[in-house]
């Protein structure tokens, strides 16, 4: 079994993947390859089947055709754990970030060195640790769900368009949090619809475009 | 206990889950007031005859006790699902029985437990003969954990769908029918003097076999529903 430390081989692979829903093509097939190191950026128009591609990828929806590795290892047991973020949060409205972090940290274990006080600080959420997550803004919901990823110890990162709802500021918070996500040897597929440009060292990108039916 | 192991995960999925019921616990506090409403109905609605009321008190409290705990599964995995943490649980390394088992688990401590609680008022409200409530209290507290894995199955069926309510009602209440048989029928049995030994281990063999199986089926429908 290929070590997943290993720099040769992909973190996450996935090879003629397609996915087809009641007769409708949604995308694919298509190949892919992910490496620590590096974010994939994928770009597509509304309707281009991003997050279905990241749902597959995540495990959460069995593909139509093709097969996803996971540090060369084929199997869908193996996909998890990844840290994920979609449209849905994940958040419960009537908790307050710090005990959502706790529950991430519960479900995903701890990144070493990042207490959830200061990742929440430094997503820019201090002085809201305690307030629901009800009475936060569609912004500071975003942040305090990347305030999850950093505070629990996933290596590889599914992220569905992270620099939705942000203003200037929090989209150079993902670019900073994208950064040393692969400085520390993780790696993040990202997807966006293309009007916000990431500004991380290694960026590696694919066009997902309609597939006609 | 180490984050991100199991064993922190069943229990960081229940401390979150009463975390949410205590902050609404006005809605957790259903159940238990329609069950208290109900029980206090049937003295008005079949007259003060106390050897009447005495007579079927051990069935009514047993129907009461059922259809309370199905008022609160409804919602059991329907916020899992549209907040999407959900998908956390998936994305996360930990089995999803073990998380569904920690859900389910709950929904007895605040639901099931609860009823079994307030049954000794309520066996005394309806004149049931004092040397029944043991049998009516150990049979609830065998049932009731059954009919919260039962339930939260078809939840987990259900989750997805908007106003499940019914269609959940439909697929539990055929499903929990024996228990409801087997309950009642010990109390009736102690009443009458026979041995309530045979219901009750059946009783008893039903919940060893929801417990065990139960979370296995839960996350399978979880799945299912999920895709």
């Amino acid at each position: 079994m290929p070590d997943s430390l290993d720099d040769s081989g992909p973190m996450l692979a996935a090879r003629g993947l397609a996915m087809v829903r009641q007769g409708e093509p949604i995308f694919g097939p298509l190949d892919l390859e992910l490496r620590a190191g590096e974010v994939l950026l994928i770009e597509g128009g509304n309707g281009s089947g991003k997050t279905t591609l990241l749902r597959v990828l995540a495990g959460l929806l069995a593909p139509s055709e093709g097969r996803i590795e996971r540090a060369g290892v084929e199997s869908e047991d193996l996909i998890a754990p990844l840290g994920f973020l979609s449209h849905a949060l994940g958040l419960r409205a009537d908790l307050s970030p710090l005990e959502q972090l706790d529950f991430f940290a519960c479900l995903h274990g701890l990144r070493p060195g990042i207490s959830a006080m200061a990742a929440l600080k430094s997503v820019g959420l201090e002085g809201f640790e305690r307030m629901p997550v009800r009475r936060l803004s569609a912004g500071q919901r975003k942040r305090c769900a990347l305030a999850g990823l950093l505070h629990t110890a996933n290596t590889l990162w599914l992220l569905d368009e992270p620099y939705a709802n942000l203003d200037r500021d929090g989209q150079i918070l993902v670019d900073r949090l994208l950064e040393a996500h692969i400085a520390r040897g993780g790696a993040a597929l990202i997807t966006s619809h293309g009007l916000i440009e990431p500004q991380v060292s290694r960026v590696r990108r694919m066009r997902m475009e309609m597939v006609d039916a | 206990m180490r984050k991100g192991s199991v064993l922190s995960a069943f229990f960081g999925v229940m401390r979150r889950d009463a975390l949410s019921l205590w902050r609404r616990r006005a809605d957790a506090l259903n159940p238990i007031w329609f069950a208290a409403i109900v029980i206090t109905l049937f003295p008005l609605a079949l007259g003060p005859e106390a050897a009447k009321l005495a007579r079927i008190a051990g069935g009514v409290i047993w129907v009461i006790v059922l259809l309370a705990s199905l008022l609160s599964l409804d919602a059991l995995f329907r916020a899992d699902l549209e907040e999407g943490s959900l998908d956390l649980m998936l994305t996360s390394a930990q089995p999803l029985a073990v998380l569904a088992a920690a859900k389910i688990l709950l929904h007895w401590l605040a639901t099931g437990l609860p009823l079994v609680a307030i049954t000794p008022i309520a066996a005394t409200a309806l004149g049931l003969s004092p040397k029944a409530l043991p049998v009516l209290l150990t049979s609830l507290a065998l049932g009731t954990p059954i009919i919260s894995v039962i339930g939260a199955c078809a939840a987990a069926l259900t989750a997805g769908l908007r106003r499940a309510g019914m269609l959940l009602s439909l697929i539990v209440l055929p499903l929990v029918v024996p228990v409801l048989i087997f309950g009642a029928g010990a109390v009736e049995a102690s009443l009458t003097g026979t041995s309530t030994t045979q219901p009750m281990l059946l009783l008893a063999a039903g919940l060893v076999a929801s417990i065990a199986l139960g979370p296995l089926v839960c996350a399978a429908a979880l799945r299912l529903g999920n895709h």
